[in-house]
């Protein structure tokens, strides 16, 4: 046992003078390809992975304590720091927790359903060029990096013109959204979304059949479905095993038992097969919003639950309704008291399953509120994935897994 | 006198209480209702004694009576049930009111498409059996649940803190630890980084996120207000005026005779 002192620190997971012939690198926390604060220790017989040990929690806020601290309507604008790639996942599928702890689920007016569906899709097309543009600049094709944020900047200009903010977008609450779509917002959306199908091609076109794209991607990073499914992925990441698991699909909410759309499989179980799904996935969240647009005309401008007893009533009646004004100002003030339970929601967030865990003990605030983030248990197969490789494809293999910190610690 | 502190429960309180108010209950519903639920429930009684079992929000919650039995169970479920997945687990704190954890595993069967939950209460200084044999998923969130809990899972293969740094001392989802962290987190930073010789010339870290301190002049920017670091509050008393914007709405009407005005009848 070493004496730690400054000069001397104790690092429990270094050995400095060892038997064998391996070495210990530490990837991180300050690494350019860990995609935030990931700490990687890997230990290296020559350019091969002997054992890989994630070390998490650099970004760790203590997001589920601060819930416990909070009004339920409070705690939205901190779901925007979980995934902030596509931060309106986390508001909604934190939102529809909420709702489905108050069963007010099927009172959400048609408007703000429809809009809240075109945001998600807007945003899993956001995250998902985000991924690829870093995720290739990771390879080291820097084109595509500029190519991605340039069509992803359009669809940031979608959102910011909608909520006011480009990342951090709380754009949903419990019970609605709270503003209407501006005027002409659809038709800049229907131009961005008739040109992104080319602007795929085009992508497409520069890397599938480029021979270092395709090398550094294809069978690498491979898991197959048995240990994907025990390692707790989902996504696009268990979808890349081959297995058809998609939660809009097998357990609908919101609008999407209404509409069509594919789930890409890929059985490659590789980093390509992935890539490919990522791109498919593109479009069909492209048709999903093609299928939106007509609808949006045709639902009545109302935006928010009519519930009074959890949800402030408009401002209208606000205005003129002295109980309404009298429930709202207990809303603000002391919060919703929704029932005593818990429940479980699962949305599919453009990472995978996004888990709303509440504990409601019949308090303004939460008892518990568990965030079952994809990205923590994506991470954790890195321990699986990583042994094996060689230490160019870690790279790989991170970019790939589409992680970001904010979610995995929370 | 000191105020008094709840220290099994240092949580932020309610500001309004009603004592009259009775919370509504979600509706729990009989498990006959679901016939696949109906089906594995029987499967598991068989193996285990259950406490209690409803269907909430559609989905299927077992409480179990023993804490042991969640290997078997588990087991069970991922073997014969379909339920491959073990999608969340962690664990909510009741030690303020009944003195136990109650520990939740949540499951997924995506051939059945449904979720199921299984929970069981543990006192203070017991441990549970760790699924990391049967479920790997299970190897990060008892990891994470020892790390916020406290709660620790047998047979483990590597049971250390996750998302906090080794030495840090207390769990934090515990009910009875603060928001702002306790008194060892407020050294935690200057002890690591200086040694613990410096906590008088440094002081404790200040963790309370909302304090804002106007006459600080040591840690905060006084945007548009620059005044030289350390310089002396007394120097640099402002009122009112100082923010007032040229030609904007006046920020306060100062009283003067002048303007007043007496009003004869009220309307």
């Amino acid at each position: 046992m070493q004496t730690p002192n400054r000069l001397k620190p104790f690092y429990e997971n270094l050995a400095f003078e060892r038997d064998d012939n391996t070495m210990i690198v530490n990837f991180g926390p300050q690494h350019p390809s860990a995609h935030g604060q990931l700490r990687l220790i890997l230990e290296l017989d020559g350019e091969q992975v002997v054992k890989a040990t994630p070390d998490v929690g650099y970004l760790h806020r203590g997001m589920e304590k601060m819930a416990e601290n909070m009004i339920y309507n409070e705690f939205l604008p901190t779901t925007d720091r979980m995934d902030y790639i596509a931060a309106t996942s986390n508001n909604y599928g934190y939102a529809l927790a909420v709702e489905r702890l108050l069963g007010i689920e099927d009172k959400v007016p048609r408007r703000a359903k429809v809009i809240r569906t075109m945001l998600l899709e807007l945003n899993r097309i956001i995250s998902h060029l985000f991924w690829l543009a870093t995720h290739a600049l990771d390879v080291g094709a820097m084109s595509i990096f500029l190519y991605c944020f340039r069509e992803r900047e359009f669809a940031m200009d979608l959102m910011e013109e909608y909520c006011g903010a480009r990342l951090t977008h709380s754009a949903v609450r419990i019970g609605g959204v709270p503003l209407d779509l501006a005027p002409g917002w659809i038709e800049k959306l229907r131009a961005f979304i008739t040109k992104l199908p080319n602007d795929i091609a085009d992508y497409e076109g520069l890397l599938d059949q480029n021979r270092i794209w395709k090398m550094r991607l294809e069978h690498v990073g491979v898991i197959s479905a048995e240990k994907a499914i025990d390692w707790g992925c989902s996504g696009p990441t268990l979808r890349g095993s081959g297995v058809a698991w998609d939660i809009r699909k097998e357990e609908p909410y919101e609008l999407y038992d209404e509409l069509e759309f594919k789930v890409p499989v890929s059985d490659t179980n590789d980093s390509y097969g992935r890539y490919k799904l990522y791109m498919q996935e593109m479009r069909e969240s492209i048709k999903i919003i093609e299928q939106l647009i007509p609808m949006y005309s045709k639902t009545e401008p109302k935006l928010m639950a009519d519930v009074p007893e959890y949800i402030s009533a408009p401002k209208e009646s606000l205005m003129t309704d002295n109980f309404a004004l009298m429930q709202h100002f207990v809303l603000v003030t002391q919060g919703m008291r929704p029932p005593v339970g818990e429940v479980y929601v699962a949305t599919e967030s453009p990472k995978g399953e996004l888990g709303f865990y509440i504990n409601s003990q019949g308090e303004p605030y939460p008892h518990r509120i568990k965030l079952r983030a994809p990205s923590f248990w994506h991470t954790s197969v890195l321990q699986e994935m990583l042994v094996g490789t060689y230490i160019a494809d870690v790279v790989t293999i991170i970019g790939n897994l589409n992680i970001v910190f904010g979610e995995i610690d929370r | 006198m000191r105020a008094y502190q709840d220290r099994k429960n240092a949580q932020a309180k309610v500001y309004y209480k009603d004592r009259f108010y009775v919370s509504p209950q979600l509706p729990k519903e009989e498990v006959d209702s679901d016939e696949v639920f109906a089906k594995d429930l029987a499967t598991i009684s068989k193996k285990a004694e259950v406490k209690e079992a409803y269907i909430q929000r559609g989905q299927l919650v077992i409480i179990l009576e023993n804490r042991h039995d969640i290997v078997a169970v588990a087991k069970l479920l991922k073997e014969k049930l379909t339920y491959t997945q073990l999608s969340e687990m962690s664990a909510n704190d009741f030690l303020a009111d009944r003195g136990e954890f109650e520990v939740f595993y949540q499951f997924l069967s995506m051939e059945k498409r449904k979720r199921l939950r299984v929970k069981y209460s543990i006192k203070e200084d017991q441990a549970v059996d760790s699924l990391y044999d049967i479920y790997k998923s299970a190897d990060w969130a008892e990891r994470e649940m020892y790390d916020m809990f406290g709660i620790v899972a047998n047979e483990h293969p590597n049971l250390k803190r996750i998302l906090m740094p080794d030495d840090w001392s207390g769990h934090p989802l515990r009910k009875s630890y603060p928001l702002q962290g306790d008194e060892d987190a407020q050294w935690y930073e200057i002890d690591t980084i200086f040694g613990k010789d410096y906590r008088e010339v440094v002081g404790p870290e200040i963790r309370d996120t909302k304090r804002i301190d106007p006459k600080d002049t040591e840690n905060f920017a006084r945007i548009g207000k620059e005044v030289p670091r350390g310089a002396n509050p007394k120097d640099f008393d402002e009122n009112y005026d100082d923010f007032q914007e040229e030609g904007g709405v006046p920020l306060i009407t100062r009283f003067t005779k002048k303007n007043q005005k007496t009003l004869t009848d009220r309307k």
